[in-house]
């Protein structure tokens, strides 16, 4: 099997990912999508390092696993933070800058 | 169907039929998570696409990652999500009402045009060589193989991720640290609250709950000598939840008291 099959799999899934963020209103559900699109590039970078016979893609994508774990960790904090104010997690309702 | 078994039997290797089998599940299940209109319902199918990146990944010679996958992302990432689910409320569900006019149209537009540019990229892009496999360089073990890349090559980037990581544990210790506005009201200021109010009818303090010798229940409110039920004597929320029993069911008469023991 051609391993660039799960190339176009990785873009398939971030392009998911990427419509969840935009659409989707629901902080939580967002940011799921944002996990969505980073293990899509994790994806990507595992096949790469198959392609290549090289080991340095799969530390590439282990960095990033921690990266998004942080980040999960912060904007959850974040989203707790913004629900205890104003008893919502739609992104919409967080526009006092707007008005 | 003769001639789809027959491809079946001779597609090259086993990972043909594994990645044909559970792309389209992922593919599947990364679409309801966009769908669903229940947080739940996302949380529990973006699990799905987890593991089943986690099955690539092990098909693909990279076995540390891919437990790595299942420990961090559905082991503690995606309960995290949960748990914070069930801190904002569970039936969270997205109105599926545009706010924005044209948004949707737009967002899709653009991701097909994003999704076709790439994936026609790739399909013309060409290495020129087949895939070259991890075989050699997972020859000590993929563990083994990883960790020399990154206590060598990678110390110093793995150094800093670990500073990230304290610091995005504090951050969230900060974010999440909750202040009180008002000082906590002393044993002493409620005592004086309490017989310098207006009345001195709860100055013994309130009524406790249930029908004496008939149900101690929290949920059924105590009688006054009346017989109507004294509202103060239950917790606030259970009577805005309408979990409150309704104290008349337990007044003498209204028993059945010929049932026998049970048994």
């Amino acid at each position: 099997m051609d391993a660039a099959n799960y190339l176009y799999l990785s873009v398939l899934l971030f392009t998911i990912g990427a419509v969840g963020v935009v659409v989707r209103r629901n902080a939580i559900v967002v940011f799921m999508c944002v996990e969505l699109m980073l293990n899509a590039a994790n994806l990507a970078f595992v096949t790469f390092s198959r392609i290549n016979g090289d080991l340095n893609g799969q530390v590439v994508a282990f960095f990033t696993m921690v990266v998004a774990a942080c980040e999960v960790v912060v904007g959850l904090a974040i989203i707790v933070t913004i629900y205890r104010s104003r008893r919502s997690a739609s992104v919409d309702d967080a526009s006092l800058l707007k008005r | 169907m003769i001639n789809l078994a027959i491809s079946v039997g001779q597609t090259q290797t086993p990972e043909a039929v594994l990645f044909w089998f559970l792309a389209p599940l992922t593919v599947a299940a990364a679409l309801g998570m966009l769908l669903v209109k229940k947080a739940v319902h996302s949380a529990i199918l973006m699990a799905a696409v987890m593991i089943n990146l986690a099955v690539f990944y092990i098909a693909q010679d990279a076995l540390f990652l891919g437990i790595v996958q299942i420990v961090v992302y559905t082991g503690a990432v995606m309960m995290l999500f949960l748990f914070i689910l069930m801190l904002v409320g569970v039936d969270s569900s997205d109105s599926l009402t545009e706010t924005i006019t044209g948004l949707r149209p737009m967002a899709i537009t653009a991701a097909v045009g994003f999704g076709g540019l790439m994936v026609s990229l790739i399909g013309r892009a060409a290495i020129g060589r087949d895939a070259v496999g991890l075989d050699l360089a997972n020859a000590g073990g993929n563990v083994k193989g990883l960790a020399e890349l990154l206590f060598s090559t990678y110390v110093w980037p793995f150094e800093i991720v670990s500073a990230l990581l304290i610091t995005a544990a504090l951050g969230a210790m900060v974010l999440a640290h909750h202040q009180r506005i008002q000082l906590r009201p002393t044993q002493r200021q409620l005592s004086t609250q309490r017989f310098r109010g207006e009345s001195l009818a709860n100055a013994a303090g309130l009524p406790g709950p249930g029908v004496f010798a008939r149900h101690n229940a929290v949920d059924v409110p105590a009688l006054l000598p009346d017989g109507t039920p004294a509202l103060n004597s239950i917790n606030a929320t259970l009577e805005a939840r309408g979990n409150m029993l309704n104290s008349g069911n337990f007044q003498l008469g209204n028993v059945d008291t010929s049932a026998g023991e049970e048994k």
